[in-house]
């Protein structure tokens, strides 16, 4: 942006600053209070956002919006700036939008990741917005002699109707610069019903980069002079490279450096080789002859099959913890007109994106240059800054565009691994990781272990449930600190805890929650709908068979328990029993569900699920085959977000991109045996295809009234148990444990 | 090995080792980044590009196989991104992380020269080798179709051929 930094104005009240552009008209950063977006949901607590917006406006009335956050393919290039036109009052055609670099004292948070950039930046961005509009009034205001609560603005164009002047906004551009900044808590925000640009399908601001393939994601920098890396790490993850055959390698064709990290660098980063050549082929075939000897890590001992006959075991004797123990639980199910006890399990998962990991560096004057796709680059600066032994001033980082993500790239260690050999090198670096180096060393979404057992009294009710979750602690990590100075216990390995107020906690008189946790080495992490994802199909499926049970419809037992009054939540929790019966209620009529005749072979499954401030519910149609091949005809998704659905192109890509991973997941596992991952490439892992997606899938919104929150992950989770209850009732099996081949399932 | 081809119609030499894959090569030796890698074993379709007009895995052909060939990339699909799939894809707003889409474009475009009206069923059996980890499966089977309705519309109807020439 051709804009210098001059900062005339600083009004501390309103946080807001001006700055005058180069070649006239200004600027407005936002730093504002942080907003209690979240206050609604998280008992009054002010979240910890510095949100602000970036808004330049030449004289020829273009407005340029800086996108602040990374995109993944969320769709969030288009949604923030969205906002910020909206209150500005111009034609999105008026607008062009630019990448923002990290730069967190400019644009406050920058990261994607937990649906968080709707709910945390509503507010914000339309306040800046809506404070260009008014300095803008302002400045006509004050050049045309009249009262600025006589001016106007529409589609760009500022009016006072008593001397029936107009002007476009570029005219006032500059005079904008010298206008007092308002208070950004009297600022008046519009009507929702005049809004012009939220709610309208907005396509994707990359698009023409995109289909005419100019350069754009990580992957596709390339500076001067630039060399390529692989990176080889240890098989067994987490093991440590001792010594390798290095001057073998060094003579292979283009090869210029070869070199052994011995240690991580924080941030997740490990031990490795790297070989740096003059083609990224070159580096990668010079790797085949590449010998090493390895310090095999806390990891050797991990394999998929004995966690599954451990759990089991675990199950069988006194659980670590209880979380939750409402009423009598053991009592309730004795006493039950019908107990149901089943064993729910779910297997490790890899992320998978399109675009494997990968970073470009250059080191040069004892500052790092990095261009890095990640979902958190805020995290990596001080990591980096560490690594290299330079100031976290002195780091500076670019935002490509990534080619998928899915909770992989909240993860930062290829991005400082880079910054290692860039600065080891000397010269202008790109690590590229192959799809098995990502599929190999992943942070993968944990296994889990579910033993349940519920019971219906004899008019249907649900009336007891237990469970014992047992997940997995972090090898080798010291424990936790207890409550009060006693010793805490063992720590959780990242996204394998379950939440004491998952649904059906609370709507449950006799409820007891106990977990276990047995020792892991590989990574774990976020997976697109942390928790959510994998949940998801363990308590709707379950509770699917107690309907059953309960000689009950799926549909109306569900809503009878959300009729109930719940119990008191447990710290932070959110589910509004009210917002889920409505979207339940919606999809069974759009799906016509108990009312529709089904061919044999047919059935239809119903669930729904609450997370990241999403409502859910969706139904699938399945029909299954003599040969258990499953076809999706269709899915029926209905949402409740808030009161607007700001881009509705985007709402409905996103709807349809958690079918199709949602899908997916059912297939696929991450096999770990003796520390190393089985699987390796889309052969082996393999992810939903074109011919395996159901034909239609249909998005109904519930408008409900409140803000509006994020859609990246919700609709994802309840994918996976609508159509495992929809195979049961097409062919009476009951999925327990994931992926469905296991079963002898297949696409069809 | 010099290699020479057709890059996007123009005569283009590379000197890089025989057995290199086409993909690096555009990548890396001649600046094209808009071909993708995916996978690297053929499983994904990212690094579809034309090879005699036909659809081919880039990163499973030796530059070697391309000596004397026509290649085109989806940088070179049309001069300035007016193909009609490439305008069904912005207008329908098909992409969402993009990454796939060049791979997916230049599959789609092949399977047109083979079916200018394709069904769904031809679709999905020609784009099923191409993966969308985001899933735009159903944007993707949408713009195939507006982009033949949009292409059809913006031909001129096909003029009466002349007498002689039916009587050929």
């Amino acid at each position: 942006m051709s804009a210098t930094t001059l900062l005339p104005r600083v009004d501390r009240r309103s946080f807001l600053k001006v700055t005058a552009l180069a070649g006239g008209g200004f600027m407005l950063a936002g730093y504002l209070d942080p907003l209690d977006v979240l206050a609604q949901g998280r008992g009054g607590n002010r979240a910890p956002l510095d949100p602000n917006a970036f808004v330049s406006i030449d004289t020829n009335g273009i407005v340029t919006i800086t996108a602040k956050n990374p995109e993944i393919g969320q769709g969030v290039k288009q949604m923030l700036p969205m906002l910020v036109a909206e209150e500005l009052d111009v034609e999105w055609s008026q607008v062009r939008v630019v990448q923002a670099d990290l730069d967190p004292a400019k644009y406050g948070q920058q990261s994607a990741g937990g649906s968080f950039a709707t709910p945390s930046n509503w507010e914000p961005m339309r306040q800046i917005g809506a404070a260009a509009r008014h300095m803008l009034i302002a400045a006509a205001a004050q050049a045309w002699g009249v009262p600025a609560a006589e001016i106007t603005t529409d589609r760009g164009q500022l009016r006072h109707a008593g001397s029936n002047r107009t002007a476009g906004y570029g005219q006032f551009a500059s005079a904008a610069a010298g206008m007092t900044p308002p208070d950004m808590n009297t600022l008046t925000l519009k009507d929702a019903a005049s809004y012009r640009i939220i709610g309208q399908p907005v396509p994707g601001v990359d698009n023409l980069k995109i289909v005419t393939g100019q350069p754009l994601f990580g992957s596709d920098v390339k500076l001067p002079g630039m060399l390529y890396a692989v990176y080889q790490r240890s098989p067994v993850i987490g093991g440590k490279a001792v010594s390798a055959n290095l001057d073998v390698i060094r003579k292979e064709p283009g090869v210029r450096h070869a070199f052994i990290i011995p240690d991580s660098h924080g941030g997740g980063s490990m031990s490795g080789v790297a070989i740096v050549a003059d083609s990224w082929w070159y580096a990668d075939n010079a790797r085949k002859k590449l010998e090493v000897t390895w310090d095999h890590g806390i990891a050797a001992g991990d394999s998929s099959a004995a966690f599954s006959t451990r759990a089991a075991d675990i199950a069988k004797g006194e659980p670590m913890n209880t979380s939750r123990n409402d009423g009598d639980t053991e009592a309730a199910l004795a006493s039950a007109a019908k107990v149901v006890e089943a064993a729910y399990e779910y297997p490790f998962l890899a992320h998978a994106p399109m675009e494997p990991p990968n970073a470009t560096a250059v080191f040069a004057n004892g500052k790092l240059e990095m261009w890095a796709g990640t979902q958190q680059p805020g995290g990596v600066v001080n990591t980096i800054a560490q690594a290299l032994e330079i100031t976290p001033a002195d780091v500076t980082v670019h935002l490509p565009r990534m080619g998928g993500s899915f909770g992989r790239r909240l993860y930062n260690d290829y991005v400082v691994e880079t910054a290692v050999i860039a600065k080891t090198v000397g010269a202008p670096v790109q690590l590229r990781w192959t799809r098995e180096d990502e599929m190999r060393h992943e942070v993968f979404r944990p296994a889990g272990y579910h033993f349940l057992k519920g019971g219906v009294d004899a008019s249907g009710n649900l009336v007891a449930w237990r469970n014992h979750f047992v997940s997995f602690s972090v090898a080798g990590a010291p424990p936790t600190q207890g409550r009060g100075g006693q010793p805490g216990g063992p720590r959780s390995a990242p996204s394998s805890t379950l939440s004491s107020n998952e649904f059906p906690a609370r709507f449950v008189p006799n409820f007891a929650l106990h977990a276990s946790m047995m020792p892991l080495g590989v990574n774990t992490g976020a997976h697109r709908a942390p928790g959510a994802c994998a949940l998801s199909f363990v308590m709707q499926s379950f509770l699917d068979e107690l309907a059953h049970a309960a000689g009950k419809d799926p549909v109306q037992f569900r809503l009878d328990l959300m009729a109930r009054t719940p119990l008191a939540q447990q710290g932070n929790g959110l589910f509004d029993a009210e917002r889920m019966t409505g979207v339940l209620k919606l999809v069974a009529d759009k799906s016509g569900w108990g009312k529709r005749t089904l061919p044999d072979g047919a059935g239809m499954g119903v669930a729904f699920h609450y997370s990241h401030q999403g409502y859910f519910a969706e139904v699938a149609e399945v029909t299954v085959d003599a040969n258990k091949r499953i076809r999706v005809n269709k899915v029926w998704v209905a949402g409740d977000i808030g009161r607007h659905i700001i881009n509705p192109l985007n709402a409905e890509s996103q709807v349809h991109s958690a079918v199709i991973d949602g899908m997916s997941q059912l297939m696929l596992e991450i096999t770990v045996d003796g520390g190393k991952v089985v699987q390796g490439n889309y052969d082996s892992y393999p992810v939903l295809r074109m011919r395996q997606a159901p034909p239609a899938i249909e998005t109904h919104w519930l408008l409900s009234d409140n803000n509006p929150t994020g859609l990246g992950e919700p609709a994802l989770p309840p994918i996976l148990p609508a159509i495992t209850n929809a195979l049961y009732a097409a062919t009476g099996t009951r999925v327990r444990s994931l992926p469905l081949s296991k079963h002898g399932f297949s696409w069809r | 090995m010099p290699v020479t081809f057709t890059l996007n119609g123009k005569s283009t030499t590379v000197d890089v080792p025989a057995e290199m894959p086409l993909l690096w090569v555009l990548r890396d030796a001649l600046n094209l980044s808009g071909t993708k890698y995916g996978c690297g074993v053929g499983q994904c379709g990212a690094c579809t590009v034309h090879v005699r007009g036909r659809a081919v895995r880039s990163c499973q052909t030796p530059v070697s196989n391309v000596s004397g060939a026509e290649v085109v990339t989806i940088e070179g699909l049309s001069p300035d991104g007016t193909h009609p799939l490439q305008k069904a894809w912005q207008e329908l707003d098909v992409p969402e992380c993009g990454y796939c889409q060049a791979g997916q474009i230049m599959a789609a475009a092949a399977l047109l020269q083979l079916r200018p009206t394709p069904t769904d069923a031809d679709i999905d059996s020609a784009m099923n080798t191409n993966l969308c980890r985001c899933g735009t499966y159903l944007r993707i089977r949408q713009g195939i179709h507006h982009a033949v309705r949009t292409a059809a519309a913006d031909q001129p109807p096909p003029a009466t051929p002349a007498k002689d020439e039916v009587s050929k």
